[in-house]
């Protein structure tokens, strides 16, 4: 009976496969196609990959791509997205095309570290120091952005847009009833936490799940050390088990003290529409929040209004989605121009007025923002810029993702020694480089 | 191997002709033969590539093979991390399976008893298990809603309109126990399944047998303590096989239902964000090679087991 046993044995890898391959995801690739009039001096195509496939992002992108049309019309743009996880199953998908070689011309990640630590290490990307210096970008963008974008005096990307991580958004009219002023420093800060909770407001900071806590710790982390200290920590100068840092992670566990206990179980939608409803006086996050209060109704100066995180005034601590451009790109000048368009006034005062935004140029038309993006172009263009920890800007992946992970047993054990321990160890496995 | 023997099987065999068991063998290995080498390359060519990745330095987008032993298990056996990751998979095996266990074998009672309108609680009962995860996840989440007081909704709602207010909790939000609460859904999940596979096995128990226990005497109670849970004993190792595997797995639940926080972690987000978000191939190569083998020692025993009896009828 061998012919039986083969068998068996046949059953048991098919079964045994089938229980290992469980429930499989798959993962759509949504190609669009946009073709331009033709007729212009460049011919070809352009493959641009990002994960932009919905609301303001997606609008955005498909206004860019308007101008790139008009400016380019022989062109082809082929807007390659992957939807889903925030971007997690695009760079899934980017990763194995460029194991494979097969790399699309140019790509959307942010600006910082987060492309250079993953890209520029793997050698993929080109240095744009060139198209800076051919279009005079380096006169109409913050002189302290750049060395935030670019490694070893080369500049990788070109910022399409800009977000402020460290805004600080509050309900006003539950500020006026406790007699609070917007706070400006830290302590004021903790002791208008402190007044209102007094005050029976149990959490009168909203924070929700842990990407955004995550968030919260990058703002009280500048608003302890102040800019150059706060640098320091990421380009390899600083110490992260100084005495300064402890200081910055208690404060931190100071004002999770103060954060509603069903964060993690929140958006970060969720937890602005606690301040809009007065369940909660503060919430600290990116100004995208504002573009949500903006389409849920409310009003500046009367339903919400904002400050930097206490602390933090002077500095804007930024964020930035870029376009890349890749090494060996099937289509190098195609891309190019479409670099070109990305980093130009019209390029970037389509997209942003879009997607809620300013642009990184300090010279894009004021008539097209409203109040708040206005209040924010003012402090671009005079504030010290330093980056984002949570957005991508200041570590690569690696060390972010440890990060994240100590952060997390963090929430759990609220132990400020092994934490920083944690990010002591963190900082040395996955320096920036 | 009988792939090619199928003419000298015919030969030194005494009825060449009147053998079905080789025939079929020799065709059905050769309709056999893609899905043996997709899988042999897909999945055994992976879990290899796996298992060399598992051994390697590699970190970042590019592949480095430098071999470094053991080193990323002896790391994971270290990791704050990873402990949180077991302990939450074991405390959500227990009460995923034992609450799969016990809702399916008292559902597969009370509708064995001969209850009217049988088939229509059956489908209602197995309807849960018709959904993905995904959606029982973000439905779950309203339900599990862990706002208290004015904010309250879902459940917490309902027991605070009822008077139940004791029931009132922070699900998937209460330190360490929080996991538990991500089991219910799964038990709501699969519990109806879990009562199929009771029936069909309830079904299967003589009924001469539960007449002759009560004709020497036994009450119901008795009834099924002494005879049919015995019978049942295949039904339920079978149960908690295909209970364990989806429990050791589970991913898209966890991910619908609270996103990605350390609090809930389980191996296979572990996996999933330290390769992906962190470029930590070797590591989340290592995790999915401990995966791999929790999930092979709970199934091959049991494959083995199964694949003997059958052979010995």
């Amino acid at each position: 009976m061998q012919s039986i046993k083969g068998l068996r044995w046949l059953t048991v890898v098919l079964v045994t496969s089938m229980v290992i391959m469980g429930c499989g995801g798959d993962e759509g690739t949504d190609e669009t196609t946009t073709t331009a009039a033709a007729g212009g001096e460049m011919t070809g195509e352009v493959e641009v990959f990002s994960w932009w496939t919905g609301g303001g992002e997606a609008a955005g992108l498909e206004a860019m791509i308007g101008v790139f049309a008009t400016e380019d019309p022989g062109i082809e743009f082929v807007n390659s997205a992957v939807a889903g996880g925030a971007g997690t199953n695009a760079r899934a998908v980017l990763a194995s095309r460029l194991q494979a070689n097969d790399p699309p011309d140019s790509w959307q990640g942010h600006a910082g570290w987060e492309l250079i630590g993953t890209y520029v290490a793997a050698d993929q990307i080109e240095s744009l120091n060139f198209l800076y210096d051919q279009e005079g970008w380096l006169d109409v963008m913050p002189e302290t952005l750049i060395p935030l974008i670019s490694k070893d005096g080369d500049i990788y990307s070109v910022p399409v847009n800009i977000h402020r991580a460290n805004v600080l958004w509050a309900n006003p009219t539950v500020l006026a009833d406790a007699g609070i002023d917007m706070p400006e420093s830290f302590d004021d800060f903790v002791t208008a936490l402190q007044t209102l909770k007094d005050g029976g407001m149990d959490a009168p900071l909203a924070m929700g799940e842990q990407w955004t806590s995550m968030h919260l710790f990058e703002t009280v982390l500048l608003a302890t050390l102040g800019p150059d200290d706060y640098n320091a920590l990421w380009d390899g100068s600083g110490s992260w088990d100084e005495a300064g840092v402890t200081t910055a992670l208690e404060n931190f566990a100071t004002l999770l003290d103060f954060t509603n206990s069903d964060a993690s179980a929140l958006s970060w939608q969720d937890a602005g529409q606690l301040v809009i409803d007065g369940s909660a006086a503060f919430n600290v996050m990116g100004d995208w929040q504002e573009g949500f209060f903006r389409e849920i109704g409310s009003v500046p100066q009367e339903g919400y209004t904002w400050a930097p995180v206490p602390g933090t005034g002077g500095n804007f601590q930024f964020l930035s989605d870029s376009f890349v451009l890749a090494k060996n790109a099937p289509h190098r000048d195609e891309a190019i121009a479409w670099l070109t368009v990305a980093g130009s006034r019209e390029g970037q005062d389509a997209f942003n007025p879009v997607k809620g935004s300013i642009p990184a140029r300090n010279d894009g038309d004021r008539s097209l923002y409203g109040e708040y993006l206005l209040s924010a172009m003012d402090d671009w263009a005079s504030n010290t810029v330093v980056g984002s920890l949570t957005h991508g800007v200041v570590a690569n992946d690696s060390w972010k993702s440890e990060i994240d992970t100590a952060l997390g047993l963090f929430m759990q054990s609220r132990d400020v020694a092994a934490f920083q321990t944690a990010l002591v160890a963190a900082a040395a496995a996955s320096p920036n480089e | 191997m009988q792939a090619t023997g199928t003419e000298r099987g015919t030969r030194l065999s005494r009825k060449p002709r009147l053998n079905p068991v080789r025939m079929k063998g020799g065709a059905g290995l050769l309709l056999l033969l893609p899905s043996i080498l997709a899988v042999l390359v897909f999945v055994y060519g992976f879990i290899g590539w796996t298992a060399r990745v598992s051994v390697s330095k590699w970190k970042g987008l590019l592949p480095d093979y430098t071999f470094v032993g053991l080193d990323n298990y002896k790391n994971l056996a270290a990791d704050p991390r990873f402990a949180i990751d077991v302990r939450n998979t074991a405390i959500f095996t227990v009460v995923f399976v034992l609450g799969c266990l016990f809702i399916g074998l008292g559902l597969a009672m009370l509708l064995d008893k001969g209850i009217r309108a049988e088939g229509f609680y059956r489908s209602l009962f197995l309807f849960p298990m018709a959904i993905s995860f995904i959606v029982t996840g973000v439905v779950w989440r309203w339900l599990m809603n862990p706002a208290v007081g004015d904010r309250a909704s879902g459940l917490n709602l309902l027991f605070e309109n009822v008077g139940l207010d004791a029931l009132v909790n922070r699900w998937h939000t209460t330190p360490t126990w929080g996991i538990a609460a991500v089991a219910l859904p799964a038990v709501w999940q699969m519990s109806g399944y879990t009562m199929a596979i009771y029936l069909a096995g309830l079904r299967a128990v003589p009924e001469g047998l539960r007449e002759a226990a009560r004709v020497d005497g036994a009450d119901e109670w008795q009834v099924y303590r002494r005879v049919v849970l015995p019978l049942l004993r295949p039904v339920t190792l079978s149960a908690l096989i295909i209970l364990g595997h989806i429990s050791l797995k589970v991913f898209d639940l966890i991910i619908a239902l609270a996103g990605k926080q350390v609090a809930l972690d389980v191996p296979s987000i572990y996996m999933w964000t330290t390769t992906f978000d962190g470029y930590f191939f070797g590591r989340g190569a290592s995790i999915g090679i401990v995966l791999l083998v929790s999930v092979a020692v709970l199934v091959i025993p049991y494959l083995w087991y199964t694949l003997r009896n059958e052979a010995e009828q």
